[in-house]
């Protein structure tokens, strides 16, 4: 017994850092693809990144196995901070990543972007919601897969107006992602005819938004747009359903609202709510099969688009690699991704579409409703289809980005 | 009047007094929560930064007792609740009856092996035969098969305030006997370490059993709906919140500062060997505390849980700012903190109305002022 507590610690501590990093001899880093993941595993978005999104890339990997060429996935928590994001990628890309997924909130995918750039890698954004990556931002070693704030306001904030919402009010998350998806709904809202009564802006991550909520009720706006995400936009429904607002006929869109938010809700809450995805594991043959290969590998099989961004896009940079050989695709981060661009994506998530130039992945987008309690019939059966924006006409048009390499 | 006061504060004045009220509604929570952490601070000495955990497992507990009927997890969240409770109570028997050291080991094995079979089931690699053996012995699973035939529909939220404070509390009571209180004689530094990393432990189990954006917990049919106050719809529940707050900070200062217990506390912080000789236990007493400390914590996750998101971050978003009321207030100062607490809702309050972006950080800004006018706070003694 006298091995001393302190013995014990310290070798319990060497065995698993020495597992941790394996090192490759150089034939086989030659021959080995690496993908990093860089989201959220500890904080308010993990449940719509994390554990699951990481489980969907090893389930792209797995089934990509065996091509010639090996994969190794390696993970990180960008703790929603852009410092932590461009370091670790910095770090990774130094000790041969050759391609980051993700990136996570949109401050810290910002960030990543540039690095990625700079270093001439590939960076396969499947969570971060800001149109300014394939806008003002935009890289040639970027592409930006499941949704954007363009593509939400369009959807969720187009249907709004539609049905009479013409007059708003924004609940915004005081950071980038808020502040673009505030600006792309209000221009559509504004382009529709409708008018911004004012919004507020409240430090992220916040828990009690009775304040908020009492301002925007009081500019007597039909519409009280979200713009914010996770937990703040659960705390906002919750609390808005507790101050009455929704009896007194005031609409609320939350404009990025995701299945697993639905399930934190619960139906009796969230029911009626609109929203967007562009993906839900029930709407056909080929998403229920991929939901059903992927399930036992996640914690609880409850999946929303960011997961299945996640199989999807590394699925397709793969297919690219194999294509075009792994020393090419190591060497040129650009070349990579405009063979990406120049190959149409197939996949059991998203169905067929495109990339197109300036880096947006097109595919359709479903404008979702949150069932009745009584409705669902069985587990995760939240939403019924509303409507489907084709995939040319679901994110704002390649001329409007403003994105410089694609004028050039 | 009321143009008058539009005219001079620049928002109009029901959109003023809605704030000012919701301002006091998050001063409860603020309230509640710095005086667990005055009480323990006062009379243990120690900085209690598990404290925003504790009042997340509240939270937790209060959904667990919902949903035990109908949720497996839930119902084994409750049984790994009462492990350490059993361990403590297998302690203190095996003590007082004065076993023999075999006997005492033989004890702990008996109920360690009642609870690890659950645990291994989650290792990587287990065989199903295994799994399933695992499964049978596991006493969390018993306990949640026993209380989902129990309580088919789970019990509420009138039963989930005493039970979760009853079962948060007596686990902090353990975490008092078996980690802090070796911390007494050396520097706070270390209590606040140990804390902070407790805190961090427990937050991280909920994550990854729960993830990360939260479950359900409905308003009480009782309190539902809302008043019309003619400037502001008002939730009952809120209404509520305020009021119970209000109660448990009187009857804490109450018991502390009027009853022979509190005087007994008080002067067990000044001079425990003093006490002691008077035949007062007063590490027992002090352990109470800790758990009457931890206790408030809890009792304020459940009064959190139907208005917030119970999620596992929720403690550490709220935390901060509660350790800064209680500097403001003056550390281990009971009034101060309740005052404080309250105060600081208004002023919060009212920031979110003129400028809302530096809503999280007035309280700091505040800190930084108090801290260079007055260092001892606000009600504390110098």
């Amino acid at each position: 017994m006298d091995l001393g507590r302190r013995g014990l610690l310290g070798a319990f501590a060497v065995t698993t850092l020495g597992s941790s990093l394996p090192t490759l001899s150089k034939a086989q880093a030659a021959n080995t693809i690496r993908i990093a993941l860089l989201c959220d595993f500890s904080g308010t978005y993990r449940d719509v990144t994390g554990p699951t999104e990481l489980a969907c890339i090893k389930q792209a990997a797995a089934e990509f196995a065996n091509r010639g060429f090996n994969i190794e996935v390696i993970y990180g928590d960008n703790q929603n901070r852009a410092d932590v994001g461009s370091n670790l990628s910095r770090q990774w890309i130094d000790q041969g990543v050759d391609v980051i997924v993700d990136g996570g909130a949109s401050s810290v995918a910002l960030a990543a972007n540039e690095i990625v750039r700079e270093k001439n890698k590939v960076f396969l954004n499947t969570s971060s919601a800001t149109s300014d990556l394939t806008g003002s931002k935009c890289s040639p070693n970027t592409v930006h897969w499941t949704y954007d704030t363009y593509m939400l306001a369009k959807s969720t904030g187009g249907a709004l107006v539609k049905a009479g919402g013409d007059t708003w009010f924004f609940v915004t998350a005081d950071y980038a992602f808020g502040h673009a998806l505030e600006r792309d709904t209000g221009d559509f809202v504004k382009a529709a005819g409708g008018r911004i009564l004012g919004a507020t802006r409240h430090p992220f991550p916040s828990s009690d938004f009775s304040s908020f909520l009492v301002q925007a009720q009081s500019s007597r706006a039909k519409v009280i747009g979200f713009a914010n995400a996770g937990g703040d936009t659960i705390n906002c429904i919750k609390q808005a359903a507790e101050f009455g607002i929704t009896r007194r006929g005031t609409k609320l869109a939350a404009l990025l609202m995701f299945l697993t938010d639905v399930h934190a809700l619960g139906l009796q809450t969230a029911q009626g709510l609109v929203c967007t995805e562009t993906f839900y594991w029930d709407l056909n043959e080929r998403t229920r099969a991929f939901t059903n290969r992927v399930k036992a590998q996640t914690n609880n099989g409850l999946l929303c688009m960011n997961h299945a961004g996640g199989y999807a896009a590394v699925l397709h940079y793969l297919k690219t690699v194999a294509d075009m050989g792994v020393a090419r695709a190591k060497a040129n981060g650009v070349e990579t991704v405009n063979r990406m661009k120049a190959m149409p994506c197939d996949d059991d998530c998203f169905g067929p579409g495109t990339i197109r130039q300036d880096g947006r992945k097109l595919h359709p987008a479903y404008l979702l409703e949150v069932k009745k309690p009584e409705e669902s019939k069985h587990q995760y059966d939240y939403y019924k289809v509303l409507g489907v924006t084709p995939p040319g006409e679901a994110f704002r048009p390649l001329a409007e980005g403003g994105c410089a390499f694609v004028r050039a | 009047m009321l143009d008058l006061i539009e005219a001079y504060l620049g928002v109009p004045a029901p959109l003023l007094f809605g704030q000012l009220l919701l301002g006091l509604i998050n001063g409860a929570f603020y309230a509640m929560l710095s005086l667990g952490l005055a009480v323990i601070f006062g009379l243990l000495n120690i900085i209690n930064f598990t404290h925003g955990a504790q009042f997340m497992m509240g939270a937790f507990a209060a959904w667990m007792l919902l949903a035990m009927g109908t949720n497996n997890d839930a119902g084994l969240g409750i049984g790994y609740l009462l492990m350490f409770p059993l361990f403590w109570l297998v302690d203190a028997m095996t003590l007082k009856y004065q076993v023999s050291r075999q006997m005492r080991a033989l004890a702990f094995g008996v109920v360690l092996l009642l609870f690890l079979p659950g645990l291994m089931v989650s290792l990587p690699g287990i065989g199903p035969l295994a799994s399933v053996i695992a499964t049978t012995l596991d006493l969390p699973t018993r306990i949640a098969a026993v209380l989902a035939w129990v309580f088919p529909n789970g019990l509420g939220y009138w039963a989930a305030l005493p039970l979760c404070a009853l079962l948060v509390g007596v686990n902090g009571v353990v975490l008092e006997r078996v980690f802090i209180s070796r911390l007494y004689k050396l520097d706070h530094l270390y209590g606040l370490l140990l804390t902070l990393g407790l805190g961090l432990i427990i937050e991280g189990i909920y994550r990854n059993k729960f993830g990360s954006s939260g479950l359900p917990y409905r308003i009480p049919a009782e309190l539902q709906g809302a008043w019309d106050l003619g400037f502001m719809f008002m939730p009952i529940y809120r209404g509520w919140v305020v009021v119970a707050a209000l109660i448990f900070c009187l009857a804490t200062w109450l018991i502390i500062e009027k009853t022979r217990l509190g005087a007994y506390l008080r002067a067990a912080t000044e001079r425990a060997e003093l006490v002691q000789a008077f035949g007062i236990n007063v590490p027992r007493m002090i352990t109470l505390t800790y758990g009457a400390g931890v206790a408030l914590a809890a009792v304020a996750g459940v009064l959190a849980a139907p208005i917030y998101s119970v999620n596992p971050q929720m403690g550490s978003n709220l935390i901060i700012v509660v350790f800064a009321v209680v500097v403001i207030g003056g550390m281990g100062s009971i009034l101060g903190s309740i005052v404080t607490g309250f105060g600081l809702g208004i002023v919060e309050g009212l920031t979110k109305v003129y400028y809302p972006e530096a809503s999280a950080t007035v309280i700091f800004v505040i800190m930084a002022i108090v801290l260079l006018a007055r260092p001892a706070g606000l009600f504390g003694r110098a």
